[in-house]
């Protein structure tokens, strides 16, 4: 069996993934990151099999929907994306409605055979059809373009910040802002936004947060204030991750996390338990990975050969970095604690499917112009 | 802006894009450098510091539940305390079977199903290496039982608690209420945090109404234990806050003079302080023991509780409505006098029954012989029917309904606790509202006798009855004299609140009605001058009796051949002393048969234990 695949094996699996339309860089980082992952989720689930083999499954899924996402043309992209958001956002508004509540917070909608979060939709369609506004515009985006493109990245912002689901909110809105910075929205303009934004962050600390929030990041600065309540994640996080040292604890070697002390820590707190167990090297050495992909990303995205292309793979690699550096600085505690997944190593699958998708379209960007690697 | 409308230069703007796409990198590796900057503190330059913390995990942080506070009657009697219990309680994380350890359990101590859901539903809750009770309210034996062999099981604690106790057992229960095991429900009204550690909340009455005085705040502990978790040494601690003591209006002997003065009658008593609305006593009969429920009551006791024919667990005082029949007729007398449709000294012909223009049907008197002659001052004494129709027709509906909601009639009072209900006060909008039918000129009739449709709770009676007495004057009841704060011990009073104020035209017409309800208790032919004798003080009252089922209308009540539990319900107000009243009572006997021999003698025990011990 080794024999034949010996001399061509590089060239015939080369070739297959050409047919397929993949990316192997962006494809051969993801796999190490979904194995190195899958380790990591052993030991945070307190060596639960099945819980592994249920994740497994979900990569699985996830990488076909790559596949597929990666396969369809870019001027299709273009054209379902209009779609695509108005799909996304009347479904918002039907989670409003009838959408069922969990862990006191309304997001999921229930079709029946399928139970899924409409804002995971929009992380892709809102990316997607700000590109396609501003594709065919005068770049940079003038004044008209910014209010409009705006518009079209708050309406599902904002319903999905009130569900209340900040962290989604926040991904959602980076992914539609970064297009426009990409599309060169003026300094002055993102300066002054800037500005307008710390004069009103009081008006928002006051009125557009909710209690839960608010306590979150004043516990933040000060954890030992509220060490019964949402302090304690913030302060176990930090024992588990400060007491990793160097090289870690070793695999499955962590008793912070072995031991229960870490909550949510298969889902939102893993980088907690990773931390723990390989300490700063692996630390090191995991976000080199993601940096690799992040820059790998950018550079599809600087190599296209039209606007839509740039800026949407641009914006999807940006955002796959706010996931990471959301959840790290929040593990950490550098940032207050939101809902923000440690992308695709986190126990779950809705991120998943919608970031690998996301990786996808990255790829059908790639190969619309086919350039040498 | 003429700029902007030049063609796309796709080679400027791909360069504008790439630009601002190294940015964005050189952007991701800054803020990416900040995460492992702040990584290579936590995990190298403090390293020495987090690894002793986690070594071995010896911090534990420890919710310390706040002692709840106390309640006290007026004289200072305690009413609701503390006592130490001792629980079973085990820490999930130190047992290594948890299903064989339970197993075990069972042959020194008896747990119930419930017991066991209660512990599974508690132990989801809770933060890891924390209590969680199994057992409350061992007894001596089982805590011996327990203590010898206690060495086999690890992670199973007795550990004393302080629990809700009710020292007077049955005594007050419907003025106090009671707690009960937190559950789902009850969390969702209050802050988790505070919560933590806490087992019991007020579930009814005071108990529920006060609990974020009684409750205290939570305090928290940081320990450091040894491998097995066993606490060795306590690192920090702020103390939890003991909850408010509660000092009520309410006076634990009159209390119990009401309570036995009942015998073994069910219905409600409730006396108020007209010059302040201080709930003097608050009883609803029957009693039952609120300590049942603080240590989770057994589905049987649960059981023969709620389907008690006698319903022990309804507070009857508050929640009870029911028909006021003739006390309303003071009210009616005095809406008469004020509206100037009848004078003091007006007669009616009373012949036994009364019949409106152009109707068959007879309104009969309850003497069926008629009282002959009356005025205002004999149909109040005499609590003449025909009278009050003949009044009620002159006054009618919206005149009658306008002037007794000034009373408080058909508004909840807003007294300090749980559960209470609106009464009825009917009215031509509440007819239509409600049933979509127009007023009949014949239930203005009915009306007028405080029967009908019209429903009161008793302790909107007291209270009607007390504003009646101060001229109008009327105040919401409480239960709740004052807050005692922890931990200065200052005591807050609660200030009393006046809700309504009834402006009287004339002040002659209050003295007229009165003296009527003063002959009721004193006058020779008085329908309740059967308590008059040795009275060292004057009385106003007023009898009534509630039909509890109509009578057709060639029938006849009689109360031998009526079944107990269909006979009319006994009623009586009062205030006293006449010339300053100092308490206004409302007794209600549920199938007490007439008011003036069953619920009068009520009300007199209970001015008694009041007016005479007070001085």
């Amino acid at each position: 069996m080794n024999q034949s695949l010996d001399s061509d094996s590089v060239s015939i699996t080369r070739r297959i993934l050409d047919a397929l339309r993949l990316d192997p860089v962006l494809l051969s980082l993801l796999v190490i990151l979904a194995l190195f992952g899958s380790l990591v989720l052993y030991s945070a689930t307190g060596s639960d099999q099945a819980a592994v083999l249920r994740q497994g499954t979900r990569i699985l899924v996830a990488m076909m929907l790559l596949v597929a996402a990666a396969n369809v043309p870019v001027r299709m992209l273009r054209k379902v994306s209009i779609w695509l958001y108005l799909g996304g956002v009347g479904l918002l508004v039907a989670v409003m409605f009838f959408g069922e509540v969990g862990k006191g917070a309304q997001r999921w909608l229930d079709l029946g055979f399928i139970r899924f979060q409409p804002s995971e939709i929009l992380k892709l369609a809102v990316p997607m059809i700000v590109a396609t506004y501003l594709a065919d515009r005068v770049l940079p985006v003038g004044f008209k373009e910014l209010v409009v493109s705006s518009v079209l990245v708050m309406i599902p912002v904002m319903l999905i910040a009130r569900q209340p689901d900040l962290g989604t909110a926040i991904l959602v809105g980076s992914a539609g802002f970064f297009v426009l910075f990409l599309a060169g929205v003026r300094w002055r303009i993102i300066i002054s936004l800037g500005v307008l934004f710390s004069a009103m962050a009081p008006l928002l600390w006051k009125f557009a947060l909710h209690d839960y929030q608010r306590k979150r990041i004043l516990t933040l600065l000060d954890p030992e204030s509220d060490p019964l309540g949402s302090g304690y994640h913030i302060i176990q996080s930090k024992i588990a991750i400060g007491s990793g040292g160097v090289y870690g604890k070793g695999w499955l070697n962590g008793t912070q996390s072995q031991l229960d002390f870490i909550p949510e820590r298969s889902t939102d707190f893993i980088f907690s338990v990773f931390g723990e167990e390989f300490g700063f090297f692996g630390s090191v050495v995991l976000i080199l990975i993601y940096l690799a992909i992040i820059f790998r990303g950018l550079y599809i995205a600087a190599h296209s050969n039209e606007n839509f292309g740039r800026l949407l793979a641009g914006a999807l690699s940006l955002t796959f970095f706010v996931y990471l550096f959301v959840n790290t600085g929040m593990v950490a505690g550098m940032l207050p604690v939101v809902g923000v997944p440690l992308p695709l190593i986190s126990y779950g699958g809705t991120s998943m499917v919608t970031l690998m998708m996301g990786f996808g379209l990255i790829m059908s960007i790639r190969s619309a112009k086919r350039f040498l690697v | 802006m003429s700029k902007r409308e030049q063609l796309k230069d796709d080679f400027l703007e791909s360069r504008l894009i790439r630009r601002r796409l190294v940015l964005a990198a050189i952007f991701t590796v800054i803020l990416l450098g900040l995460v492992l900057g702040r990584l290579y503190v936590l995990q190298v330059v403090s390293y020495e510091h987090f690894s002793t913390l986690s070594d071995s995990n010896r911090i534990r942080i420890k919710a310390l539940p706040p002692t709840r506070g106390l309640i006290f009657d007026r004289h200072g009697v305690v009413m609701a305390n503390n006592l130490p219990t001792y629980r079973l309680e085990i820490v999930r994380e130190q047992v290594t079977d948890l299903d064989a350890t339970l197993q075990q359990l069972r042959q020194y101590v008896e747990y119930t199903d419930q017991d066991l859901k209660r512990f599974r539903q508690s132990s989801k809750r809770r933060r890891p290496f924390e209590t969680i009770p199994l057992r409350l309210n061992l007894d001596d034996a089982e805590v011996a039982r327990l203590a010898v062999n206690l060495h086999k099981f690890e992670g199973v604690e007795i550990n004393a608690r302080l629990t809700r106790n009710y020292p007077h057992g049955e005594h007050a229960v419907h003025a106090l209420g009671y707690v009960g095991r937190v559950d789902e429900r009850d969390l969702r009204e209050v802050d988790e945090v505070e919560y933590a550690g806490t087992t019991h909340i007020g579930k009814l009455g005071l108990e529920k109404f006060y609990e974020h005085e009684l409750h205290g705040s939570v305090g928290v502990q940081q320990v450091e234990v040894n491998a097995n978790g066993r606490t060795l040494r306590v690192l920090s601690e702020s103390p939890p806050i003991q909850g408010n003591n509660l000092h009520l209006t309410i006076d634990s002997s009159l209390q119990r003079v009401a309570e036995e003065a009942f015998a073994d009658r069910n219905g409600a008593a409730v006396a108020i302080d007209p010059t302040n609305g201080e709930i003097l006593a608050l009883v609803s009969m029957p009693i039952f023991n609120p300590n049942l429920f603080v240590n989770g009551i057994s589905y049987a006791n649960y059981g023969a509780l709620r389907d008690s024919p006698e319903r022990p667990l309804f507070n009857r005082a508050l929640s009870g409505q029911y028909p006021p029949g003739s006390t309303t007729k003071p009210f009616y007398g005095l809406a008469g006098l004020e509206a100037r449709v009848n004078q003091k000294d007006d007669k009616t012909w009373c012949g036994g029954y009364y019949l409106l223009p152009n109707e068959e049907r007879r309104y009969r008197d309850w003497k069926k012989e008629g009282h002959g002659h009356m005025n205002l001052n004999d149909a109040i004494s005499q609590s003449c029917d025909v009278y009050f129709y003949d009044l009620a027709y002159r006054l009618g509906i919206d005149r009658m309904a306008e002037f007794m909601a000034q009373f408080g009639f058909g508004v909840k009072t807003g007294v300090d606790s749980t559960g209470e209900r609106n009464g009825l006060l009917p009215s031509r909008e509440w007819k239509r509202g409600h049933e979509g039918m127009p007023w009949f000129p014949g239930e203005t009739l009915i009306t007028g006798i405080g029967q009908g449709a019209f429903l009161v709770t008793p302790l909107q009676l007291a209270n009607s009855t007390a504003a009646f007495s101060s001229r109008g004057t009327r105040y919401q009841p409480r239960l709740v004299k004052s807050v005692e704060k922890i931990p200065d011990y200052n005591r807050i009073d609660i200030a009393s609140r006046v809700t309504g104020r009834y402006q009287l035209l004339k002040p002659k017409n209050w003295e007229h009605v009165h003296n009527a309800m003063v002959n009721v208790v004193h006058g020779l032919r008085g329908t309740a001058q059967g308590i008059n004798r040795g009275m060292e003080y004057r009385t106003a009252g007023k009898t009534g009796t509630a039909q509890v089922f109509e009578i057709a209308q060639d029938e006849e009540y009689d109360e031998e051949t009526v079944a107990e539990k269909l006979r009319d319900h006994a009623l009586f107000v009062s205030y006293a002393p006449a010339e300053d009243p100092k308490i206004a009572v409302a007794v209600i006997v549920e199938n007490g048969g007439s008011g003036s021999s069953v619920a009068a003698p009520i009300a007199r025990q209970i001015m008694d234990a009041y007016l005479l011990e007070e001085s």
